[in-house]
């Protein structure tokens, strides 16, 4: 039995009708956003530019694609239906009716729901591999910048070190299978993913040392929160079996979060080496006020603009990162759906089928692209003040 | 000055030592030695068998001697042959010697390539000579391009020139090499026909068939980023008190970008492009891969895949070399192209 298709007119419309509880969020936060835009400070801003909106939007975007995925994937991305193997796009499922808007691959897969789904393991794990940098980084760029001497020496070293390592080699090490049966990846992760329970903790103490009502609270749920994921992330075991990770997908983690927490760290000290021969910082050493307090609530807050921006293209580094490791078939599982992945598998067989190589490729363009354009216009933003 | 580079030769020094521990650290762990056991010797060998392959090859050796004896400060001992008691070389494929002799990186020798059943440094180097070849045309085209591009769109800020480029630059920075090379592929070779989609060939001879589509792909990842530091360069520059001094003295716009702007916005791009290279190495691995070139690229993924470990070894000292050397060159450079900075 030949497989039926729709016309290319009918395949852009349905396409853009499956999309529809993104435009509809779209509309409302974009709408949203647009009339409130003086009250919402830097991010109201970004409305100002052409540029700044494109960002937003493209961002946005595959946000609430990531979300409401299986609203709009038609099919399972793992399923397979043999008949539609490498069909072209617009062909009609037999059985369901559904349509393989983008066609399938060579496993007889839906290219448009793998692309979909693919979304959302760039969206989970980008911007959260980019948190944990900028916390290690953050926290290890302070005092480095800040006191200076050997323990930024020291520190700086570590930091070349690891920069010095070509990404691909680093991944090469880090990101294979045999690894997970050895203890590395797990004692990495044990180390980064502190960093962020001792920063808030400091964060908290440093301010509210002097109120205890205040500070058992807030140290108190740092510890119970950050303790929970920790246990849930890097022992996998959480009492409530909520925070899961795959082994896999932690040792992908813990690598991109090794490889880009150094840039992070350099930035922030070259940041704090310059914000500390200011005014305001001289005042709060006259008022007797703790090293960590000065560096957490007096410098860290006026580095905030260059640290904003660095965290947007940080987060499409790592979603280019990420691709870079599908693409070399490390880390993530083969059927997996994400950008990298698919591009891997399409770009084997663009001598015969073109069609399952754009969608992912594109996908991962303009979403790297829509944070570029953020990065950019907040960039311009931010040098406005 | 030279007490610098002295200083930065040292931390160089350093650096690799360190680096090259970590990474034959990561090479030799348990689960990367079983898998290259169970690839050197038939297929269903026993526990044990692997383990006195290990053991007959040198390879449970004290982690600390081994890496000295890679480095050549101790010297290679040869291995026991188990059927004749007599001392064997430890790879028949690379005259392995059959006296304990030094035979480290330091004395020049990379080891053995148990992959390619060869030394490394027959593998290694005509691979890097291919790779210095794509480099080489990366930069011709990649240099020109962005910093014209850069100078153009910071000659005037602001300007359409300026908006359009800056746009076209952030695209090309958002577009990693595995996305561009697959784009290209279809426009270029599958649609349009006019160009080879796979660079295998070109190991024999370059053509512009079979080279174009890997230096382009290589290429637009690159030129984006340097277009928008020379850009950001440009713009400063042109805001500083001598171009106005010149604009005002009676000077034609053209003059005083060429003459009085020009050289001192091309320094800050020169430590780019010297910085580009570590980011190059990692699109040269994806570029070659993609394109089937046999370059350094397509060497480290084989090394990498089939865990051959002095192979490896070989190319992350180049590569790790390569990333330092540029730095130190990016430095120096920059004292000497910025009178201001000075190396004291």
């Amino acid at each position: 039995m030949p497989v039926q298709y729709i016309s290319a007119f009918t395949v852009v419309l349905e396409v853009l009708s499956r999309f529809w509880p993104v435009w509809i969020a779209l509309l409302i936060v974009m709408g949203a956003s647009f009339a409130y835009k003086k009250k919402l400070a830097l991010y109201g801003q970004l409305f100002d530019s052409g540029v700044g909106i494109v960002g937003v939007g493209i961002c946005l975007f595959w946000l609430f694609t990531a979300i409401f995925a299986a609203t709009i994937s038609p099919f399972d991305p793992l399923a397979q239906v043999p008949i539609m193997k490498d069909v072209l796009p617009g062909a009609i499922e037999p059985q369901s009716g559904l349509t393989y808007l983008f066609g399938g691959d060579k496993l007889a897969r839906d290219v448009f729901s793998r692309m979909v789904y693919g979304s959302q393991i760039v969206l989970i794990i980008a911007p959260a591999a980019t948190g944990f940098a900028l916390m290690v980084g953050i926290t290890l760029g302070l005092p480095a910048g800040y006191y200076g001497g050997k323990i930024d020496t020291v520190l700086s070293f570590l930091a070349n070190l690891v920069l010095a390592f070509p990404v691909i080699l680093l991944f090469y090490l880090l990101v294979t299978p045999g690894i997970m049966d050895t203890p590395i990846p797990y004692a990495m992760a044990g180390v980064f993913f502190l960093f962020p329970i001792i920063f808030f903790s400091v964060l908290f103490w440093t301010r509210y040392k002097n109120r205890p009502d205040r500070l058992y609270i807030l140290l108190g749920i740092t510890l119970i929160v950050g303790g929970w994921i920790y246990a849930g992330l890097v022992f996998d075991a959480d009492p409530l079996k909520i925070v899961h990770i795959d082994p896999n997908q932690l040792n992908i983690f813990v690598a991109v979060v090794f490889a880009s927490s150094p840039g992070v760290f350099r930035i922030v000290r070259g940041l704090v080496m310059d914000i500390k021969t200011r005014d305001y910082v001289a005042a709060a050493q006259t008022r007797g006020e703790s090293p960590w307090y000065i560096m957490l609530w007096e410098i860290l807050p006026n580095a905030r603009g260059p640290l904003i921006v660095d965290a947007c293209l940080r987060i499409g580094y790592t979603t280019i990162l990420l691709g870079t490791l599908g693409y070399f078939g490390l880390g993530l599982a083969p059927e997996s759906p994400d950008w990298g992945t698919a591009i891997k598998d399409a770009s084997r067989l663009l001598r015969s089928f073109i069609h399952p190589a754009l969608p992912p490729t594109i996908a991962l363009m303009s979403f790297v692209l829509g944070l570029n354009l953020l990065a950019d216009s907040l960039r311009e933003q931010s040098m406005k003040d | 000055m030279l007490s610098f580079v002295i200083r930065r030769l040292g931390t160089m020094a350093l650096t690799m030592l360190c680096l090259t521990m970590i990474v034959f650290f990561l090479i030799n762990l348990e689960p990367n030695l079983k898998k290259l056991a169970i690839s050197q010797t038939e297929m269903h060998t026993s526990a044990e068998q692997l383990e006195s392959w290990l053991v007959n090859h040198g390879y449970r050796q004290n982690f600390f001697v081994r890496y000295a004896q890679w480095l050549g400060v101790v010297p290679k001992q040869p291995v026991t042959d188990p059927a004749t008691g007599k001392p064997a070389q430890r790879f028949s494929f690379c005259n392995d010697p059959v006296v304990p002799t030094f035979a480290g990186v330091l004395e020049g020798d990379f080891g053995c390539s148990t992959k390619f059943k060869a030394s490394v440094a027959s593998k290694l180097f005509p691979a890097l000579g291919a790779t210095g070849t794509l480099m080489l045309c990366v930069l011709a085209v990649m240099v020109p391009i962005s910093l014209l591009i850069g100078i153009l769109a910071g000659m005037r800020e602001g300007s359409r020139t300026d908006r359009v480029l800056s746009v076209a630059s952030i695209a090309s920075t958002a577009t990693p090499e595995y996305v561009s090379g697959v784009i290209f592929t279809v426009i270029f070779a599958s649609w349009l026909g006019w160009l080879n989609g796979s660079a295998a060939s070109a190991s024999q001879g370059i053509t512009f068939y079979n080279f174009t589509l890997p230096v382009m792909t290589l290429a637009i990842y690159g030129i984006g980023y340097i277009a928008r530091m020379t850009r950001a360069s440009m713009v400063e520059v042109m805001t500083q008190q001598y171009i106005r001094t010149a604009r005002l003295k009676g000077l034609s716009f053209g003059s005083v970008v060429v003459k009085h702007a020009l050289r001192n916005a091309l320094i800050a791009p020169f430590t780019v492009i010297m910085l580009q290279f570590p980011w190059l190495l990692t699109g040269v691995v994806i570029v070659e891969v993609m394109f089937r070139y046999q370059g350094f690229g397509y060497t480290l993924v084989e090394a990498a895949g089939n865990n051959d470990i002095d192979l490896l070894l070989g190319c992350s000292l180049v590569s790790v070399f390569i990333v330092l050397i540029t730095q130190l060159i990016s430095d120096v450079g920059y004292a000497f192209l910025n009178p201001r900075i000075r190396v004291q």
